[in-house]
């Protein structure tokens, strides 16, 4: 099939970026949409050009490196995907897509697709983990955890810090993200001791680094990759407004 | 020159610990004075970064990933492995060792595997203290399951996301350290090269991806815990940025590289569906615990799968293999699939994949349970093949996986050039000419969290009157003069093909003679194929944009260039070694039933090969292997 | 980049949802008081005079009065704080379907919100404001007359139809706003949010219909009906 592409080109997050041209044919619908990016890009290279920078890795849907916004949609058109599940059986013959950078004052582009946030990793810096060191360990089954318990921890647990939440967010939140994290931790005994504290922490983080506020509207759910709930979120205000509360 | 492994003294089960209680230490004030690089932040680099940082080391961590979190550790599914006997069938830390040593065919040391089966418990309390939400019974207490090639279950899980909840819990552990400012955190930075000072590791010289720069930093001692390189395949399991380049880079600097042709090809991966490809995307092994595995009876069948009768389906795993049947380690089933497809029977569109079906699984369990052990492999399946598993069986075909081989270290994971160690994949020691199931975690985590605090204080403390070393000491500038012209030389090209072209020749290459099946004229057809590829990618390889900006395509091409030589190397390897042993099967050294035949007079070593310098073949240095618990016995899963 | 003045997004919107959950409060009372003007005319008249009268007195009744107030101005200066910090930090896209992914009126609560307070305005001039300040005719019970003014205010259709489809933007940012201010305030257990959701659902068609009926069935039988 033939596209017609408008892809996002900024050189540097200094410098003022543009949607552009390309046509691309010969796409097939078995290919992933980063394989389609790779076909362009093989084509733009040979031409002279500079390729589409864009973050992709692992490409099995996993390390959360890759993320565009596809028509205006986080990972493109369908619900719960990453790009690089995206495949372009999805598209029609002739169809025209926009390829933009997931877009957040607190998410820069560095170039073209590829946007810095490292903001996650800070959030993670304010408290998202379990002050143990490496040999203080205690026996592993020595605190029983129900398997309801462990599922409902995993289920928050399973975020792979993509962004989409945040490019989907109409304020770009990053609710869900720290939410998710926060919960994962209060919901395990490990976790709990320090729940009062790394609430705040991580909040304050997530404001410093500019995200917006949450207005519930749930698209963050609808376009997390791995689902997680937006009951998360709810569970980071309790224990927030705890915490602000019993605060000393 | 003789390859001393420093094994410790003492019978077996005690050596770990006789080297733990003489090993020197770096007493508190002295550990803030001396820096340590940790390149790699997967399971094994963040284990080790953020351990040796709690201890007090100045610790900088590279990736070359824009967050640490994100290293391919994380895309492990199925499980890690322990001997923790939690189920009581059996198990001990003995039984791990012995299903260890025996999975990788008696090519490894008998004393590191001891030890990765020693510490794997103490992996587990590790992992649930950071709050890694393993599978759990409904009584509260944690659940296993089975995995390939053992007979026990001794599997943690979390669902299919292991690695990424493992390498989660440690990337944390990293970020705490990073916020306490003992750890320096450089994402989005490459490895060029390694800055070698009077036969000592004394830093690294890197890229900074995002801006071009070239940066050179300096320190007491190096770990390289950069992965594997099964990417070299093209086609494979792996993470598009898996590279070999700074273990390779350290092998040009001295250090040895150790049986590097033995890849792990694994048996359930999804099957490559045209040319366009980037990736195979893995299907976690532990489908095999419910799935079973066949291929037609009749060749070129074009039936669909469901409407094919019982009695018409061969499930040859269970056929050949009966005492270990769907559950055959991951060698064994990968070249049995590959004979049923090289024999015609093959099926899917391209005819290169085999079913794995659950509709018996479903039968007895419910779909319920198999939803709920597998569901996000299910749900992976239908993103990326638009088909329901549950209704229809799965198609997977073999796919490159793992690298058992690597730098060759010794008992402490240092590499021939003291002061720099090498951890997880990157390293040859635990796996053999096989890599258990489940072992690859706990190998990166075990080398990360409990055997690099010792051996680089052991190390270090040698090092204590050795001062910061100022970079802009003559070693480092020479290194990066040379890592400038190595870039300079790749954008001067300026031919007509892309670093892609190359990487996908390549990888066709070492797929067609040196994978699954190796033969010695197959190698040097290879070896001569290689040599001729590497003259055209200096001649005719394309790479656009300039060095001191981001530039994704010369740093593929950089990789690539660096797989040419890996890829050489990797046949002489395959080639020399004249028998058949785990990963590495040699067509002329078979049973006549077609297992493979090893060689234990002549080849009971290790290969580690010692760089001589551009255009010169490599040294071999054999490393004997002595099994002096167990008795080298013929593989048999029957 | 910091945040200086101490709230934090959270804090900011524990507060909209207490001060929105304290209007949803009151709108069940205003609605209650309200609904006796659905009974037959003279009837109505005594009884929603008095009633009137038994607010305007109780000193109960005024603290709550001024928490209303309080709570009107705090619930708007919050949501003006919040969506210019939104716009600050929100990015923006050449092509933007984001809307697939939510519902309309939960990204629109802003306009939705500013919709009620243009009809709050007209609505305290034409009734609090009178009862308050204006001079009011008294009825037989001695009671001000305000159920004369409320009838007298319904007698145009387009006045009619300026509150009911007032109405509808309240029920919609109630419909949402309901909903949010529990998980604001922290609501996570699964079954009870399915519980506050069905709750609230049915809150805001009640709340809306109830609201909205009161005006069309005031100008049917008094001005259109009767006349």
């Amino acid at each position: 099939m033939k596209l017609y592409l408008k892809i996002w080109r900024q050189s540097d997050a200094a410098s003022e970026g543009k949607l552009v041209d390309y046509e691309l044919d010969n796409v097939i619908p078995h290919m992933s949409f980063l394989e389609m990016m790779d076909t362009l890009n093989e084509q733009l290279i040979l031409k002279g050009d500079r390729p589409v920078e864009f973050d992709h890795d692992c490409r099995e849907g996993i390390c959360g490196q890759c993320g565009m916004m596809i028509n205006g949609q986080a990972h493109g058109p369908i619900a719960n995907l990453t790009t690089c599940q995206l495949h372009m059986r999805e598209f029609k013959d002739g169809d025209t897509i926009y390829v933009e950078p997931f877009r957040a004052v607190a998410f820069p582009i560095k170039r073209d697709l590829r946007v810095d946030r490292s903001a996650f990793d800070r959030i993670i810096m304010a408290g998202g983990f379990v002050s143990v060191n490496t040999g203080q360990a205690p026996e592993a089954n020595g605190i029983p955890i129900t398997h309801e318990q462990a599922e409902s921890a995993f289920d928050s647990a399973a975020c792979i810090g993509c962004g989409a939440c945040v490019a989907t967010c109409k304020n770009s939140s990053a609710a869900l993200f720290t939410s998710a994290k926060i919960s994962h931790l209060a919901k395990l005994p490990q976790g709990k001791m320090e729940s009062r504290k790394r609430v705040l922490s991580m909040v304050k983080q997530m404001d410093d680094e500019n995200f917006g506020h949450c207005s519930n509207t749930e698209a963050c759910e609808v376009e997390c990759p791995q689902q997680i709930s937006v009951l998360n979120i709810a569970r980071m205000n309790w224990e927030y407004s705890l915490s602000s509360v019993l605060k000393k | 020159m003789e390859l001393n492994a420093k094994i410790p003294p003492g019978p077996l089960k005690d050596k770990w610990s006789f080297y733990k209680d003489h090993a020197k230490l770096v007493n508190p004030a002295n550990r803030k004075k001396m820096d340590i690089i940790v390149v790699g932040t997967g399971l094994a680099g963040s284990a080790a970064a953020a351990s040796l940082a709690e201890m007090g080391y100045n610790v900088k961590s590279f990736c070359f990933q824009d967050s640490a979190r994100r290293a391919h550790s994380v895309a492990a599914q199925g499980g890690v492995n322990a001997a923790k006997n939690y189920k009581n069938d059996g198990d001990s830390i003995y039984r791990m060792f012995y299903d260890t040593i025996k999975g990788g065919d008696f090519r490894s040391r008998e004393a590191n595997v001891y030890r990765l089966a020693e510490c794997s418990a103490q992996l587990i309390d590790q992992a649930v203290a950071q709050g890694v939400p393993f599978g759990r019974e409904y009584g509260g207490y944690l659940n296993n399951r089975s995995f390939g090639g053992v007979q026990v279950s001794r599997t943690f899980y979390a669902r299919g996301q292991t690695g990424q909840q493992l390498l989660l819990g440690s990337y944390q552990a990293l970020m705490r350290q990073v916020a306490a400012k003992t750890i320096k955190l450089y994402t989005r930075h490459e490895m060029l090269d390694l800055v070698v000072i009077d036969g000592k590791a004394r830093g690294i010289v890197v890229r900074n991806l995002d801006t071009g720069e070239i940066e050179r930093h300096s320190a007491h001692a190096v770990i390289l815990a950069t992965g594997g390189f099964g990417k070299i395949y093209y086609l494979s399991t792996l993470a598009m940025g898996c590279n070999a380049s700074a273990i390779w880079r350290a092998h040009k600097k001295g250090a040895l590289m150790a049986c590097p042709s033995w890849t792990q090809v694994h048996p359930t991966s999804l099957p490559q569906s045209g040319d366009y490809q980037s990736k195979l995307t893995l299907m976690s092994e532990s489908l095999r615990n419910d799935g079973r595995i066949w291929v037609p009876l009749k060749p070129s069948e074009n039936r669909k799968p469901n409407d094919i009768p019982e009695t018409e389906r061969d499930y040859y795993l269970e056929r050949r293999y009966p005492a270990f049947g769907n559950l055959a380690p991951r060698d064994i089933s990968s070249r049995a699939a590959k004979e049923r497809i090289d024999a015609g029977f093959g099926v899917g569109p391209q005819r290169n994949a085999v079913y794995l079906d659950f509709s018996k699984a479903i039968k007895e369990q419910g779909k319920g349970r198999i939803k709920e052990k597998y569901g996000n492999l299910f749900d992976m399946y239908r993103k990326i093949t638009a088909t329901d598993a549950y209704v229809e069986p799965m198609m997977i075909s073999p796919a490159a996986h793992f690298s058992m081989g690597g730098l060759w270290i010794d008992y402490e994971l240092m590499t021939t050039i003291p002061g720099l160690f090498a951890l997880g994949e990157a390293n040859f020691a635990d796996h053999g000419a096989n890599r258990l199931g489940a072992n690859s975690l706990l190998q990166a985590c075990v080398d990360g969290y409990f055997i690099a605090p010792y051996t680089i204080s052991n190390y270090l403390a040698g090092e204590i009157k050795s001062e910061r070393l100022p970079t802009d000491h003559q070693a480092f500038v020479d290194a990066e003069v040379q890592v400038r012209a190595h870039l300079g030389k790749l954008l001067a090209i300026n031919g007509n093909k892309t670093a892609d072209y190359y990487h996908k020749t390549l990888g066709k290459l070492l797929y067609d003679y040196c994978g699954l099946s190796r033969s010695k004229e197959g190698l040097i057809h290879a070896i001569a194929e290689i040599k001729k590829l590497r003259e055209d990618f200096y001649n005719d390889l394309k790479v656009p944009g300039g060095e001191d900006e981001m530039n994704g395509e010369l740093e593929k091409a950089g990789r690539i260039g660096d797989y040419l030589e890996v890829a050489d190397l990797m046949c002489q390897d395959a080639l020399t070694r004249e028998e058949s042993c785990g990963a590495h099967f040699r067509e002329e050294y078979q049973t006549p039933e077609g297992e493979a035949l090893r060689n234990d007079e002549k080849f009971c070593f290790v290969s580690a090969w010692k760089w001589q310098g551009e255009g010169q073949e490599e040294l071999l240095i054999p490393e004997p292997l002595q099994f002096e618990n167990v008795e080298l016995a013929v593989r048999s899963y029957k | 980049m910091d945040n200086k003045n101490g709230a934090s997004t959270l804090m900011r919107k524990t507060l909209m949802a207490l001060t929105g959950l304290f209007l949803c409060f009151f709108l069940v009372i205003h609605l209650l008081g309200n609904l006796q003007l659905l009974l037959p005319a003279e009837q109505a008249k005594q009884s929603f005079n008095g009633y009137s009268q038994l607010l305007s007195g109780n000193i109960f009744i005024k603290i709550i009065s001024y928490v209303l107030y309080a709570s009107i101005i705090i619930h708007c200066l919050d949501a003006l704080v919040i969506t210019l910090k939104n716009n600050k930090t929100a990015g923006k896209y050449v092509v933007d379907n984001r809307g697939k992914a939510s519902k309309w009126y939960s990204r629109n609560m802003g306009i939705l919100g500013t919709l009620i307070l243009i009809f709050l305005v007209f609505h305290f001039k034409d009734f609090w404001y009178q009862y308050k300040f204006g001079s009011l005719p008294k009825d037989e019970n001695g009671h001000k007359d305000l159920y004369a003014i409320v009838i007298a205010a319904y007698q145009d259709w387009w006045y009619v139809l300026f509150y009911v489809l007032s109405m509808f933007a309240l029920g919609y940012h109630l419909l949402h706003g309901f909903y949010s201010a529990a998980r604001s305030l922290g609501l996570y257990h699964p079954k009870y949010v399915s519980w506050v959701r069905v709750f609230g659902t049915g809150y805001s068609y009640i709340i809306t219909i109830g609201f909205a009926i009161i005006p069309v069935y005031i100008y049917l039988t008094q001005h259109v009906l009767w006349n």
